[in-house]
């Protein structure tokens, strides 16, 4: 593939990904990534120090099914709405057809509950360390590891980012 | 400035301020009463969590943190003794230590670069004899005046605690019996710092309190394991609670142990469900740890809580950030020797607890629900009566006997009057 042709088929993947998440289309979250693959999200603070402990972590497209399948219906929470702004990304490498991206994100989340209607907060800013496949000629994540800068949580996570 | 005062006139003459089964919502809500606390409780008479001894493990370690909302910071100086200090410089006033954790020496604050020693003490000010025999200080300036204020510290297992009261009893006797037994088993070797989390919750800390000496709603807000099946409400256990009625210790085990135990491989964790299945149990596979698959919460009055869910162990700090707004700083640790199939399987089980925990989440949304509903109604009070009026031990989990017990506590800490009678005998002060 073409340099050109690879970044437009990974930024529509991206822009895809966002809008899935932004229009609450959870159900199709999973398939962005392979079958066994790493979804994580972890705290700047942890990453800096060589720590390990995602805030979110999945190693299986199932794992990140649970995922879905808890926030439906089994997680409380207010009622609300994502809108991820994703800047240009860096691809830093190729190795093997396994391509490395690096992409700031900024999350801003708006509150759909009565008493905050309508409300908008920058939520989650941080970078999208991934890895994408192509099989059968999609590109996947196989590997999406979340860094956020926004170590300080505003009440809870629980939509992926 | 009328209403403070009268506020505070309300408390000081009696207005029966806090039953311990009916708690008025004006406790959350009054920022007089939260200035208060600062004074008398996080100033006062307790033992403040400051740190892991884990995370100072090197001299010259240091970390920044909050004792209420006093800044302080925790170091280990050169000779490896433990020291903690006020942060804020003897000059005029500076934050000293700027970072969250680091290494260093000597603290330079930044304003005027007095430096001290990483026990607090002075070491140097810049231009003491001033410039050309012109300025600078007097003769009888002397450095070892000028010292940072110290906070008392005490450890218990490798946990770091502090206070600004010279009558505080001594920790052991603080945490008593039951919470220092916790502790021997939790702490019994070790550990290993994994990872923090942060999470900003809009309410009064007391809320969080209370959710943390509240065994009933765990099976109710919680809904992760009913909906896969993967945990039966009627599980064993109890609840402990000190002589003094602060500290409180949650004991959740498995009924069936035998069957937990089966379900160690992960293969059969997600057996019980009835609709719902995890697609990938791997999630919660899980070892049995000090003999047995529990679930334990242990707070310590006023600002740590200890958990244990599972495989995941964690504290977590609670730091008041105004009358209604809270930080929870979760530290994660393992043990030293656990093998690697353990450190995955907690690093895994962390998706269970902290801001985005499937079994944990809840809570900060539940805090900020209380807090957005008694916002305006400052004499409407909650009903705390779940498993009778008692403040003690109880072998329920299906019971609110440690919330009331924290109340009382709260109440004789803050010097408010309460009880429902006038004499305030009406059964619900006792320590049974
Ligand atoms: S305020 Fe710290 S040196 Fe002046
Ligand atoms: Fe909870």
């Amino acid at each position: 593939m073409e340099a050109t042709e690879l970044r437009a088929r990974i930024e529509d993947l991206q822009a895809a990904y966002a809008e899935c998440l932004d229009s609450n289309r959870l159900e199709q979250w999973p398939e962005f990534f392979t079958e066994r693959c790493i979804y994580k999200i972890i705290p700047y603070e942890n990453e800096a120090l060589g720590m390990p402990i995602p805030l979110m972590y999945g190693d299986s497209r199932g794992m990140l099914r649970d995922r879905v399948v808890a926030h439906r219906n089994a997680n409380f929470f207010a009622p609300h709405m994502y809108r991820h702004l994703i800047a240009r990304m860096r691809i830093a490498g190729n190795d093997h057809g396994v391509v490395s991206t690096f992409t700031n994100y900024a999350v801003y989340r708006t509150m759909l509950d009565p008493g905050d209607y309508g409300r908008s907060e920058l939520f989650s800013v941080g970078v999208y360390q991934d890895k994408i496949v192509f099989e059968n000629g999609n590109p996947l994540f196989q590997e999406k590891i979340v860094v956020i800068d926004t170590s300080q949580i505003s009440t809870l996570l629980v939509t992926p980012l | 400035m009328g209403a403070s005062t009268q506020i505070h006139q309300t408390y000081a003459n009696g207005h029966p301020a806090v039953d311990p089964t009916q708690v008025p919502y004006r406790l959350y809500t009054d920022p007089e009463l939260y200035a208060r606390e600062q004074e008398q409780l996080f100033r006062g008479p307790t033992w403040n969590y400051l740190a892991l001894e884990a995370e100072l493990a090197k001299p010259g370690d240091f970390r920044a943190n909050f004792i209420g909302e006093t800044p302080v910071f925790i170091t280990r100086d050169q000779k490896g003794e433990l020291h903690a200090l006020v942060n804020r410089c003897a000059h005029r006033g500076a934050i000293v230590c700027r970072e969250v954790r680091g290494n260093r020496k000597t603290m330079v604050c930044p304003y005027h670069q007095w430096s001290y020693d990483l026990n607090g003490t002075l070491r140097g000010v810049p231009f003491r004899r001033g410039v050309n025999g012109k300025g600078g200080y007097a003769e009888d300036f002397n450095p070892a005046e000028h010292s940072l204020t110290p906070v008392r510290i005490a450890t218990y297992r490798g946990l770091v605690f502090g206070t600004f009261s010279d009558d505080v009893a001594p920790l052991p006797e603080y945490l008593g019996p039951a919470m220092r037994e916790h502790f021997d088993t939790i702490f019994n070797r070790p550990i290993e710092v994994l990872g923090f989390s942060r999470q900003l919750i809009h309410g009064n800390w007391k809320v969080y309190a209370e959710n943390t000496k509240d065994p009933y709603h765990g099976s109710l807000l919680h809904m992760f394991h009913a909906t896969f099946g993967s945990y039966r409400s009627s599980q064993d256990g109890g609840m402990k609670v000190d002589e003094q009625g602060r500290n409180s210790l949650i004991i959740a085990l498995k009924s069936d142990e035998k069957q937990e135990l089966a379900a160690y491989t992960s293969e059969s964790v997600g057996s019980y469900s009835k609709t719902l299945k995890l697609a990938d149990p791997t999630l919660l596979a899980a070892r049995p740890e000090f003999d047995r698959f529990s679930t334990t919460i242990q707070y310590i009055f006023p600002n740590l809580v200890v958990q244990q869910i599972s495989n995941t162990l964690a504290t977590r700090q609670l730091v008041p950030k105004g009358v209604d707004k809270f930080e929870l700083l979760v530290t994660y640790f393992g043990y030293r020797d656990d093998d690697d199939e353990m450190r995955t399987m907690r690093i895994k089980q962390s998706n269970l607890i902290g801001p985005a925990g499937l079994i944990a989440l809840e809570d900060g949304y539940a805090v900020e629900l209380v807090q957005r509903a008694v916002a305006y109604d400052r004499e409407a009070h909650s009903y705390i009566e779940l498993g009778g009026r008692g403040t003690g031990n109880d072998d329920s989990l299906v019971t609110e006997s440690a919330i009331r017990a924290f109340w009382k506590s709260y109440g004789e800490l803050m010097g408010l009057r309460w009880g429902g009678s006038a004499d305030g005998s009406n059964g619900t002060a006792r320590a049974d």
